[in-house]
């Protein structure tokens, strides 16, 4: 059963299973940024998205779905915890790699 | 070095074989992720915060040069063209995708390589002293009893399925290399009172949430024994530990609740009733057959001082400094032992490029080196440097960035990967290492200021052996901010320590500035030959408290 925290909003996030990569909850679908995730404001609607998202962990896409919290600054969001904004861009020590990696820069193909 | 017989070469195949089935079975959904999990665990293979990592065994910390080109082959095809060098002598790939370990697992047995027990709850990959085989110090090379240990704890049906990991690491020599005092059990070789070579055995240290350092269980135990005696010591933690709460599972808290005495009267009495029994005998044959692959390079006959070496040294300042740190005696005349420092002043302890991988084995050919090692400060050593190479090999190094003039010095930092890739970390390490180095960058500070070991974790799991550091730092997480905490006093020598916490962490702002005062301080106290270390065990705490936060007390008053 989700929380309601104080900041009151929340996103849904996993691994994907193939290749580790960290997804984000997006209209019953996984998507890759976290700026394009859904944020629940209730925790009603937080907990069908995790129920829904365990259906992908069922089928070998995912693995560990959980929410997580995040704070609306000027209609950015930004996730509460250092942990969430470090998985959502990359290690801050080498901002060439994850998902902060310009495209051009990012020689690895994580297609799968 | 050791080269696989054919038993240990179909093992590593028939792992890989078997890990490539269960990687199947997963993606087909034959597997849930609770029952792969700890089949990916026994080969090394975690999930964290951007991807998978995979932690590859480097026993005892030796490689060959086909061995560097392998993991720089790794690092190219499968991962971001780098790897990372951890406190346990092994290699970690952060971004491999689980598609493709298999293939990487394959890759790697055609080397001689794998990931087996580098994590889950089993005998992990033995560590040793980075010098072995080359330093005058020792009695004998430990590498031999490494690679019994390893063949004897491989797949070991009774210590497969322990109530947490076990570490063994093994030392020759008085100075501690190997940090043997904080592993779950060492061994120390030694000669006993008549001269005869044997086995001291330590047991119970660690680090983590509640650190120990080890007891003696056994001043001397024969060398035909001596697989006997660690039996004796996993039975009885196998049988008596706690496996009802996960932070007191180590060996370290049923030595320290039952009493050192009463471990030694249990372990005396298990390794007798072995010793009975007749098994698990160590033949002098098997240990004389597993040495020989040991046996150390034909030194040339050479006087002690190398011309070449004195005239470039005398000429090349950058040289003469590097010389000056990061060269170790050696135990033949003409030879000595190069650290590789992995800390180039704002880089990230232990990493090491593709280009850099490959770059070492070039060298390794080019010298005639045969093996290479990995330290748990998380460097590398050429073992065996004719001193007539070293200017040359010296110039190599640098063009491969790999040239760092610091082994020993305040900005040869250990620190864990931390919060920028581990899943269980609560604050990052890397940048506060980073920090640190840049503030004290300045080469001839770094020589005033002499010995001094920080060492920096990311979580009370101590990987970055912070406990163990003359400074040490722990990151905590305080409402999702992080804070880090400042030990000062311990070591991981032969005159183990555990640290002594200062107080109220500092946040990352401010943690590097509390070090450099607690410095300052260290200089304007320290008495002739004092290190840092030892003039913390004269005054104490109380002179490096005051001045690490006085500007936090200033501004809020």
């Amino acid at each position: 059963m989700a929380q309601k925290t104080k900041t009151g909003f929340q996103i849904l996030t996993a691994n994907r299973l193939r290749d580790g990569a960290v997804l984000y909850w997006k209209d019953g679908a996984w998507v890759d940024a976290l700026a394009d995730a859904d944020v629940f404001e209730s925790a009603e609607a937080a907990d069908a998205a995790l129920e829904a998202g365990r259906g992908f962990v069922r089928n070998q896409y995912v693995v560990t779905p959980y929410l997580f919290d995040v704070v609306l600054d000027k209609g950015t969001v930004k996730p509460v915890r250092e942990r969430e904004i470090i998985r959502a861009a990359g290690p801050t020590i080498r901002t060439d790699l994850g998902k902060q990696a310009k495209p051009s820069l990012e020689a690895f193909d994580v297609s799968i | 070095m050791y080269r696989y017989d054919e038993f240990d070469a179909a093992f590593v195949r028939e792992r890989v074989a078997q890990f490539r089935t269960q990687v199947e079975r997963r993606l087909a959904g034959e597997l849930s992720e609770d029952e792969f999990k700890p089949l990916r665990l026994m080969n090394g293979l975690y999930l964290q915060l951007h991807a998978y990592m995979l932690r590859i065994a480097v026993p005892y910390g030796t490689l060959s040069a086909k061995q560097m080109r392998m993991l720089a082959h790794v690092a190219r095809k499968y991962d971001k063209g780098y790897g990372h060098f951890t406190t346990r002598q092994n290699m970690q790939f952060h971004w491999p995708r689980l598609v493709d370990v298999p293939d990487i697992l394959a890759d790697l047995a055609t080397v001689e390589m794998h990931a087996i027990q580098t994590s889950g709850n089993c005998i992990r990959n033995v560590t040793a002293d980075q010098f072995a085989g080359a330093t005058a110090e020792e009695i004998e090379d430990p590498r031999p009893l490494c690679e019994i240990i390893r063949q004897w704890s491989s797949l070991h049906p009774e210590f497969t399925f322990l109530a947490r990991k076990f570490k063994i690491a093994v030392g020759a020599t008085e100075h501690d290399r190997a940090a043997l005092q904080y592993h779950d059990m060492a061994v120390q070789v030694v000669h006993n009172a008549e001269g005869r070579l044997g086995y001291l055995v330590m047991a119970g240290g660690g680090m983590g949430r509640t650190p120990y350092v080890a007891h003696v269980m056994r001043e001397f135990v024969e060398r035909e024994d001596i697989l006997a005696y660690l039996e004796a010591v996993l039975r009885v933690y196998n049988q008596d530990s706690r496996r009802d709460n996960i932070h007191k599972q180590r060996i370290k808290i049923l030595i320290n609740a039952i009493g050192p005495e009463e471990m030694r009267r249990r372990v005396a009495r298990e390794f007798d009733e072995i010793k009975a029994s007749g098994s698990l005998q160590l033949p002098e044959e098997e240990l004389q057959r597993i040495a020989a692959y040991f046996a150390p390079p034909e030194f040339e006959a050479l006087p002690d001082t190398s011309q070449a070496f004195e005239a470039a040294r005398a000429r090349d300042h950058a040289f003469a400094r590097w010389a000056d740190t990061n060269l170790s005696a050696h135990r033949a005349p003409g030879y000595a032992i190069a650290t590789i420092s992995l800390k180039p002043i704002g880089g990230v302890p232990g990493d090491i490029s593709d280009k850099q991988m490959d770059g070492l084995a070039d060298i390794m050919d080019e010298f005639g080196h045969e093996e290479i090692r990995v330290t748990h400060e998380q460097n590398m050593v050429m073992p065996h440097v004719k001193k007539d190479d070293l200017f040359a090999i010296y110039t190599k190094l640098k063009a491969l960035d790999l040239a760092a003039d610091n082994v020993g010095l305040i900005t040869d930092i250990i620190a864990c990967p931390g919060l920028d890739y581990c899943d269980l970390a609560n604050a990052r390490s890397i940048p506060v290492a980073q920090a640190i180095a840049k503030q004290f960058a300045d080469p001839d500070r770094q020589r005033d200021i002499g010995e001094l070991k920080i060492k920096i974790s990311g979580c009370i799991n101590a990987c970055g052996h912070h406990h163990a550091g003359h400074i040490g730092i722990l990151g905590v997480d305080k409402k999702g901010v992080e804070y880090y905490q400042l030990q000062l006093g311990g070591s991981g020598a032969e005159d183990a320590a555990i640290g002594e916490i200062m107080g109220p962490g500092f946040d990352e702002h401010e943690i590097a500035g509390a070090v450099e005062r607690v410095v300052d301080a260290y200089l304007q106290l320290r008495e002739d030959g004092e290190r840092f270390l030892d003039t913390y065990r004269r005054l104490g705490m109380e002179p490096f408290k005051n001045v690490a936060y006085q500007e936090q007390l200033h501004a809020a008053y």
